[in-house]
């Protein structure tokens, strides 16, 4: 019947037609939904710097800090440690931290601004975990009399040397990363923010 | 016809009451020869309630907001009356649901329950599995313990790691930079409410699937095909109304007593079914010095760790995590021999089902522990290149399945099935 030929044309045109309009309207009214649950205006606005007080840090100490609700740790290295850590240079993953995350400054032998002072984000580069300060090397850190100091991730046992770059053969892919950051004076570094340093 | 009768026949016209009793349970009829490994689908749906009817009083008093939660959870414990217990009973049952689907799942390994005609059936299990996974995720997180943040840490940043969206996509699941109280309101709001809908409706439809092809039995063999010429009803096969509700009933009262017992007497299971560092409250400044999942994640965990990072990434660890939960969807299609049962199957299968549930397990034992806890093998953790082995037999129990399963030599089902 040539009737209902053309009828079954028109009905499977308006099938897809109202298919792809009716389509098309609920995609759109999932994107708010998914977009709520981005970070809201004021979760993005509690990034601000953070003034750390570094007078009290004695040379071989660290202390952690918190920026974006992440820890920082701030580490004044003595001259062995420094010595260290060109000694580690065969040792760790990207010694040139070519792959890894850092501002133009710091990226250098030590990774960091001064050479004695450290500064890092606290942050393992491989899920996440906040790795321990293992500072002092020898046996006594439980790492093996090689240990030069350093960092461990006790969440899946990644090493850090004292630039906080990966070892060679861990989980961590890249070396942990270094924040933004300038010394407003001698004795006081601001974090998460590097503008006019 | 009597009052109740008349009532009944009301509703009948109206509902089909009686038909959907007689069609799925008085007159679904299920294989004769269930053993002890048929207890756990129904003890699976038993928990399942358990879990809903603890986890709504468990909202009365709880609440979802950073600054509160822990302390919630300890009001909970000591103040609410009876508190204690609902919770003891929620935690424990999360461990308990666990067990019982795995041995669930066991059964469908032993006895070929994925294969033709019930691929289906399977598929919309290992999507329950996948919502429980969910489930217990997202649910360990609300008591906001050290445990919780560090947990979810990881496992948020395990999204992270896909390459080019990862990081968006992780902030977008954490709703900020870093698990805050964002994450837990949105967690909450998946655990108490999306992931429990979707996960009866895969169980409702995992009902209608077996009920449609009927239930597998220890012997593998179909007892559709020989049906009693007077009735229609397999001859193989017994209403599952009485009998098996009865069975099932022994099943429960077992179960009880070992539930109520953990309950009582050991709700923590050594640190097991509650991590001893969850009952400090979080510190996203403080990672505690030996951080695991719960044991029913660690199989997978210990995967994750076993790998390295490769070409300055490690979404590799990931990529075999996912692949190990994954390829479960793929089992059906693996399988190639002649039988499904393993009484019937020949030594190749049997000695690669015993060996994968070993490697299970002991990816399961070193996923709870710290990697350095059995020493080192020249560089490399012995825990690691313990767990490295155990991957490769985790994923050649699959991935050579298609070949020793079909040339493996096996004995012919019977006719019938045997007791």
């Amino acid at each position: 019947m040539a009737e209902s030929k053309v009828e079954g044309g028109k009905r499977r045109f308006l099938l897809a037609a109202s298919s792809i309009g009716g389509g098309i309207a609920m995609v759109a009214t999932a994107v708010p939904f998914f977009a709520s649950m981005l970070p809201s205006a004021r979760a993005r606005a509690a990034g601000a710097p953070v003034d750390v007080d570094i007078s009290k840090v004695e040379p071989g100490m660290m202390i952690r800090s918190e920026w974006r609700g992440q820890p920082i740790f701030v580490v004044h290295r003595t001259p062995e440690m420094l010595k260290d850590v060109k000694e580690m240079d065969s040792k760790v993953a990207d010694p040139n931290s070519d792959a890894s995350v850092q501002p133009e400054y710091a990226k250098n032998e030590y990774r960091s601004r001064k050479p004695e002072y450290l500064v890092l984000l606290g942050i393992c580069t491989h899920l996440g975990c906040s790795p321990m300060g293992k500072l002092q090397a020898g046996a006594d850190s439980g790492l093996g009399a090689d240990w030069l100091g350093g960092f461990y991730c006790p969440c899946h046992g990644s090493k850090f040397d004292l630039a906080g770059r990966v070892f060679k053969d861990v989980p961590a892919p890249t070396n942990l990363r270094v924040p933004p950051y300038k010394f407003l004076s001698d004795t006081r570094l601001l974090i998460g923010d590097d503008k006019g340093a | 016809m009597s009052k109740a009768q008349a009532l009944l026949h009301w509703i009948d016209e109206r509902f089909p009451l009686t038909a959907l009793w007689k069609s799925q349970v008085s007159e679904y009829y299920a294989p004769k020869n269930f053993n002890f490994w048929y207890y756990f689908g129904s003890l699976a749906m038993f928990v399942l309630v358990i879990q809903i009817v603890s986890g709504i009083f468990l909202t009365m008093n709880y609440k979802p907001d950073a600054h509160q939660a822990f302390q919630s959870v300890e009001y909970i414990m000591r103040d609410v009356e009876g508190g204690w217990l609902i919770r003891y009973i929620h935690s424990t049952g999360a461990s308990m649901f666990f067990i019982v689907v795995y041995l669930h799942m066991l059964r469908g390994l032993l006895y070929g329950s994925y294969r033709k005609p019930r691929e289906l059936l399977w598929l919309f299990g290992v999507f329950i599995y996948l919502c429980m996974m969910a489930e217990g995720f997202f649910g360990y997180l609300l008591p906001w313990g050290q445990m919780s943040y560090w947990g979810a840490q990881v496992i948020v940043n395990l999204f992270g790691a896909i390459p080019i969206i990862g990081d968006d996509l992780a902030v977008w699941i954490r709703g900020d930079y870093v698990i805050s109280d964002a994450t837990l309101n949105r967690f909450f709001a998946f655990h108490v409410i999306a992931i429990p809908l979707v996960l009866l409706g895969l169980v409702v439809v995992h009902l209608m699937a077996l009920h449609e092809v009927g239930s597998n039995n220890p012997d593998g063999i179909e007892i559709k095909k020989r049906k009693d010429p007077a009735t229609g009803h397999p001859l193989d096969g017994i209403p599952f109304h009485p009998y098996y509700t009865i069975k099932d009933m022994v099943g429960v009262v077992v179960f009880l007593a070992v539930f109520s017992f953990i309950v009582f007497f050991a709700p923590e299971m050594g640190g097991y079914f509650l991590e001893y560092n969850n009952f400090i409250p979080a510190n996203p400044l403080q990672t505690p010095p030996h951080i695991a999942p719960v044991w029913y994640f660690t199989p997978y965990y210990a995967m994750l760790r076993a790998v390295p990072a490769f070409l300055h990434t490690q979404f590799w660890g990931v990529l075999v995590m996912g692949a190990a939960v994954l390829i479960f969807f793929f089992l059906p299609w693996l399988d190639r021999s002649p039988v499904k049962s393993i009484r019937y199957k020949g030594p190749y299968c049997k000695i690669a089902l015993v060996l994968f549930v070993i490697s299970f397990l002991v990816l399961g034992w070193l996923g709870t522990e710290p990697t350095d806890f059995l020493g080192s093998l020249g560089k490399t953790e012995m825990a690691v290149i313990l767990a490295r082995l155990f991957t490769l037999v985790y994923f050649a129990f699959f991935l050579l399945m298609p070949w020793y399963s079909r040339i493996d030599k096996t004995k012919p089902e019977p006719e019938r099935v045997t007791g």
